[in-house]
């Protein structure tokens, strides 16, 4: 079978150049190390797609990796999503209150949480925690030559390990959005309910008065091109490093800061496409 | 010179097909950056013997093995690997060629969240899907036990000792019963009885099963013991080729100086 995507995988030319973050070009300019990196990571995605793809599938690899991302990261999800859903609830009814529009305020904490925060705070935990996480593990790998001794074992690296974890977090980050917004809401709740006689059903039945279940889903599937920068990013930095410890510590960083980065930019461009597409 | 006539005689059978060389290369460049490694350097390694490479660190020895093996792509050259050329193939293509290969690593490499075990079976269980779990686990202890390490099996390589890492990925280097061994530096760090204890194993491989190694080592004693052939390198090409006797005859000053401090 012939790829013509893979063709120049002995060597593979994106991962073993000296390594090139896009905060730091190390081309004859910034303009030359932007699009040089651009350009890598998209040689890089067309192989892991292609390797995606094509059998054999590592479901071994993905069920690990979904636990990994998506399990272990639950606990800070959830918490991050509570103390978002008592800060929200507390500025929520201030405000509110200014105007003369505290019966406004369960509408307004489900909205804000569903669609703007829930979203934001997951994919920038799991930025940080599982960005960090498989950027520092496959750029430890290529530094030890590990990533060097799969490929030796004749399995292709793309398929074996930035696919799993690329998938992983693009199934996962839906989920850990749901848990988040659940957390803010019934945090939130607790924070108005401490200070204003409120029941829970009041709170959700006027919350959800007006909204439709097609409101919600867009901003919590959103969430899977986080997943996807997250995981891809962390994955390139990781598979591309050099220069040993340095070199390990350079990708965890890069691969949190670009994946925040990268996020935050795409949350504007979804922001606007849900919008257009679900008015 | 003589060794060049007998490595262009090698290729020439194998052209014509009288024998068939387990690795040609031929002309090979290599930089990387600015630093020019391997400069035209044609070598060709005859199946079931073993050629050891020599010469003084930053020659290109390592990154040579990398070639054969399809981890590095040569800038021009070719390389073939048991009759079949490196040049244009997928990922999955060169896959096919390196389950004909073993590679040690210069550090071992082992997989750092595996136990030694599982390390030795990992390659076993992406392929060798018919094998039992039991039939794994008894191959995993025979490798284990033919390098000296059956009795650190449960252990982590992070508990192990530089030599003991080489040990456990000599032993995953020849889980898949390679036709071809790579070896990078099998004996530095090891003591002198582990270091002749893989000697005599890479000459039992060699006996037992007509193995063909490459061999990159600074150990002059290791690479007489166990190879057919030696090839010192010296700025990126081969400045001799032969055997032992050869490289004691060759009046060449690297060569003279070389042989003196080894």
């Amino acid at each position: 079978m012939s790829s013509p995507g893979l063709t120049a995988a002995a060597g593979a030319s994106p991962l073993e150049p000296e390594q090139k973050t896009f905060a730091q070009p190390a081309g004859p300019g910034l303009i030359f190390g932007f699009f040089e990196w651009f350009g890598d990571l998209g040689v890089f995605l067309w192989r892991v797609a292609r390797a995606a793809v094509t059998p054999p599938y590592e479901w071994g690899e993905l069920v690990r990796q979904l636990d990994e991302t998506g399990a272990m990261s639950l606990p800070l999800v959830v918490m991050a999503g509570t103390a978002i859903g008592v800060v929200l609830s507390m500025e929520a009814r201030y405000s509110l209150s200014r105007f003369g529009a505290k019966s406004l305020f369960p509408a307004t904490l489900v909205y804000s949480v569903i669609q703007v925060m829930g979203p934001i705070i997951t994919g920038l935990v799991v930025a940080g925690r599982v960005g960090a996480g498989i950027g520092a593990e496959l750029a430890s790998m290529k530094v030890t030559e590990q990533i060097d001794a799969i490929e030796a074992s004749a399995l292709n690296p793309y398929r074996f390990l930035a696919a799993p974890r690329i998938l992983a977090c693009i199934l996962m980050l839906p989920l850990l959005t749901l848990a988040a917004d659940i957390s803010a809401l019934m945090m939130g709740w607790v924070a108005q309910a401490l200070v204003e006689p409120l029941s829970f059903r009041q709170f959700i039945d006027a919350g959800f008065a007006a909204a439709k279940f097609s409101a919600f889903l867009p901003p919590t599937f959103k969430t899977c091109v986080y997943g996807f920068i997250i995981g891809s990013i962390a994955c390139f930095n990781g598979m591309r490093t050099r220069g040993g410890a340095e070199g390990v510590g350079r990708s965890a960083t890069s691969s949190v800061v670009l994946g925040s980065l990268f996020v935050i930019l795409a949350d504007v461009v979804l922001v606007k496409f849900i919008l257009v597409v679900f008015p | 010179m003589a060794f060049a006539a007998e490595s262009t005689k090698e290729r020439n059978e194998a052209a014509s097909g009288l024998a068939a060389p387990a690795v040609i290369v031929e002309a090979v460049h290599k930089s990387f950056g600015n630093q020019h490694v391997l400069d035209g350097i044609s070598l060709t390694v005859a199946r079931g013997k073993t050629l050891a490479m020599l010469g003084r660190s930053g020659t290109g020895k390592s990154v040579l093995l990398r070639l054969i093996i399809g981890l590095e792509k040569p800038d021009t050259g070719s390389l073939q690997v048991l009759g079949r050329s490196l040049a244009g193939l997928t990922l999955d293509e060169l896959g096919e060629v390196r389950l004909k290969m073993g590679f040690l690593f210069q550090n071992g490499a082992l997989y750092d969240s595996m136990s030694v075990g599982e390390n030795v079976a990992f390659p076993l269980r992406h392929h060798r899907h018919g094998l039992s779990n039991a039939e794994i686990v008894d191959r995993v202890k025979q490798l284990l036990d033919e390098v000296g390490m059956s009795r650190h099996l449960e252990k982590m390589p992070a508990s192990l000792s530089g030599g003991m890492r080489k040990r456990v990925g000599l032993a995953r280097a020849l889980a898949l019963d390679p036709e071809i061994l790579l070896l990078d530096e099998p004996t530095a760090g090891l003591d002198p009885i582990s270091s002749g204890e893989i000697d005599d194993l890479v000459l039992k491989l060699k006996t037992e099963r007509k193995m063909t190694s490459v061999v990159v080592t600074h150990d002059m004693h290791s690479a007489r013991t166990i190879a057919d052939r030696l090839a010192l390198l010296n700025h990126g090409r081969v400045a001799i080729e032969g055997t032992f006797d050869d490289l004691k005859q060759s009046q060449d000053p690297f060569v003279v100086e070389f042989l003196k401090h080894s």
